[in-house]
């Protein structure tokens, strides 16, 4: 049970440490401190003994629900399973201990690490240049637009005012366009999902500076016109943006660079398992074309005759993060990568199998807004009558974290199911069970879930509109 | 879904009430029912003006947040501040209490009859 807070469980005075007599004289807080620094009142911290704390934060512990307790669908969207070798690699003491403002003749095996994970990010991207700098996806995005601003200023191109973004898109694709300085314009889908080819043949101009496309995108349909797609933008004069978000479907199958994407980001705390809870750390590399190289933020590492070096690009943007970006999340990353060798193709296969197993099997009692095979993730829909909110909170009642849900957009009703490559074949058999059964569950049964959880539902909306942020 | 006869709609699921020059506007039971429980609502400044489909503010649910759009030309001469602390206005009484501003309307627009309206959520069901 979520019990009382650590802060109404002490008694005053009490303390879970006892320190030998003071050996000298007693100083008051007012002969030490400056006048205003001093406290009115006391602080209100909790006074508990050492068992009550410890008994205190294990419980709440005990709460978490997350992928080392439990079959989580969110997918590598949000963490699929870390390898527990990418731990050993980082506590190495060689790594640990650096600092980032040691000379480099003391840290060549640091830079040979992000030398090597460039070289690594160019082969699974096909683009040749990398920057390791930008510290999660929404910044990789950021980094990336950025250098598309770059490029078209520094050849004095001043009318391209537009970035279009597809209407699946994720909501940072449109922000980032917004926040480098472009207006952003929608483009909406074919039949399949896809993004409608000739609604981007009309819109592309001498205007448009980019177009920001998710591969495959977040219907965890394939986009099987890229190729045209980035024909027709390059004819243009524009740039193909591919936000990285679902690498994990397609890494070591298809080079992104191959088929025109000038430009990406990787979430290495994502596709490359990283652990990344509450909001970090995260690592939005990027990789792009010769063209783009030399606006790539300042530093890169480089290698020659006499070791590894940090370069800063010809025309960069500039630093976009402090230091060398999170080393911690490249070293990790740099274990799966090299954990994984060539066999990292079969990373992707079995996260597209799994996704089109369990979609497989949920079809015929959940609705599929799209036909033909997923990626590495699928939507299905709940059966006329029933809410995916109510669905999704009844599987905690089956030992089960929700997937995501009411997103994308365009779908009504959507869960998005993200299985991700490291689960069996029976914890995915659960699963569909639940869900199954969930879905002849009378609606009112649902609308009661979860009855089993320390926490029955919460009133989300509530919540957003009377938001206490302080006790 | 309630789709009073009176009213004129959009395609974007706005409703208009019309009475002189002045345009009462708020969004559809049906967009709210989509929508779910509404949580905090942009409002733009008095005295702005709108082009017709223009994008003048935003409802924000616990599933989304989506554009509101002007459904006729005109310059805002009232919004309904009340729901700044009561968005769930909207839910509750969608073409009443729940009206989200007010146009003085400076020309014309393709708007949708309430059996029009009632058709459209039919082809789009």
């Amino acid at each position: 049970m979520l019990g009382s807070l650590i802060r109404d469980k002490g008694r005053e005075g009490r303390r879970g440490y006892t320190l030998p007599k003071f050996d000298v004289e007693k100083v008051g807080l007012e002969k030490v401190l400056p006048k205003g620094a001093l406290r009115k009142e006391k602080p209100g911290l909790p006074e508990v003994d050492e068992p009550t704390v410890i008994r205190h934060y294990t419980n709440l512990s005990r709460e978490n629900w997350g992928i080392d307790t439990n079959f989580y669908p969110l997918g590598s969207c949000t963490m699929k399973h870390n390898p527990r070798a990418n731990e050993a690699a980082t506590a190495v003491p060689g790594f640990a201990g650096l600092h980032p403002l040691q000379p480099e003749g003391q840290i060549q095996g640091a830079l040979r690490v992000m030398h090597e994970m460039q070289g690594f990010l160019a082969s699974v991207s096909g683009l040749p240049a990398v920057s390791l700098q930008p510290m999660a996806g929404a910044q990789g995005e950021l980094t990336s637009i950025l250098m598309v601003r770059k490029f078209f200023e520094d050849r004095d191109d001043t009318g391209r005012t537009t970035i279009l973004v597809p209407s699946t898109a994720h909501g940072t694709n449109p922000a980032t366009a917004t926040m480098v300085g472009f207006e952003s314009e929608e483009i909406g889908l074919d039949e399949d999902g896809c993004v409608d080819v000739e609604e981007l043949r009309g819109k592309v101009d001498e205007t448009t500076a980019a177009l920001m496309i998710t591969n495959p995108n977040t219907l965890g349909v394939y986009e099987k016109n890229i190729a045209e797609i980035a024909d027709i933008l390059h004819e243009a004069g524009a740039f193909l943006y591919m936000d990285g978000a679902n690498v994990n479907a397609i890494m070591g199958r298809m080079r992104p660079g191959d088929a025109g994407v000038d430009v990406m980001h990787f979430n290495l705390h994502k596709t490359f398992s990283t652990p990344h809870g509450g909001g970090g750390p995260g690592s939005g590399a990027i990789a792009c074309s010769d063209d783009l190289a030399p606006f790539r933020p300042d530093p890169v590492a480089e290698k020659d005759a006499d070791g590894y070096h940090l370069v800063r690009p010809e025309k960069t943007i500039g630093r976009v993060a402090g230091f060398h970006g999170n080393f911690g999340v490249f070293l990790k990353a740099w274990n799966y990568i090299k954990m994984h060798g060539p066999e990292l193709k079969d990373v992707t296969d079995m996260a597209v199998l799994n996704a089109n197993y369990v979609r497989a099997r949920l079809k015929g009692t959940y609705r599929i807004p799209y036909e033909g095979l997923c990626k590495h993730e699928c939507i299905v829909q709940p059966p006329k009558g029933k809410k995916a909110l109510d669905v999704a909170k009844g599987l905690i009642d089956h030992g089960f974290h929700p997937p995501t849900v009411y997103f994308p957009l365009v779908v009504k009703e959507a869960m998005l199911i993200e299985p991700t490559e490291t689960e069996s074949k029976e914890t995915l058999d659960d699963f569909v069970g639940a869900m199954l059964e969930l879905a002849e569950s009378p609606v009112e049964e649902l609308e009661e879930a979860p009855v089993n959880a320390s926490t029955r539902r919460l009133d989300e909306a509530r919540a957003a509109r009377k938001l206490k942020a302080r006790w | 879904m309630s789709v009073p006869g009176e009213l004129q709609y959009t395609k974007t699921h706005e409703w208009v009430r019309i009475e002189g020059e002045t345009a009462t506007v708020g969004i559809t039971e049906h967009a709210q029912d989509e929508l779910g429980d509404v949580v905090f609502v942009e409002l733009p400044e008095s005295g702005r003006t709108l082009d017709a489909g223009e994008a003048f503010g935003a409802v924000e649910s616990v599933k989304a947040v989506s554009d509101l759009y002007a459904p006729l030309p005109g310059e805002v001469v009232e919004v309904n501040e009340s729901l700044g602390d009561n968005p769930e206005k909207i839910n509750e009484d969608p073409y009443g209490e729940g009206w989200i501003l007010k146009l003085r309307v400076s020309g014309e627009a393709d708007l949708l009859s309430a059996e029009d309206y009632e058709n459209f959520l039919k082809e789009t069901e």
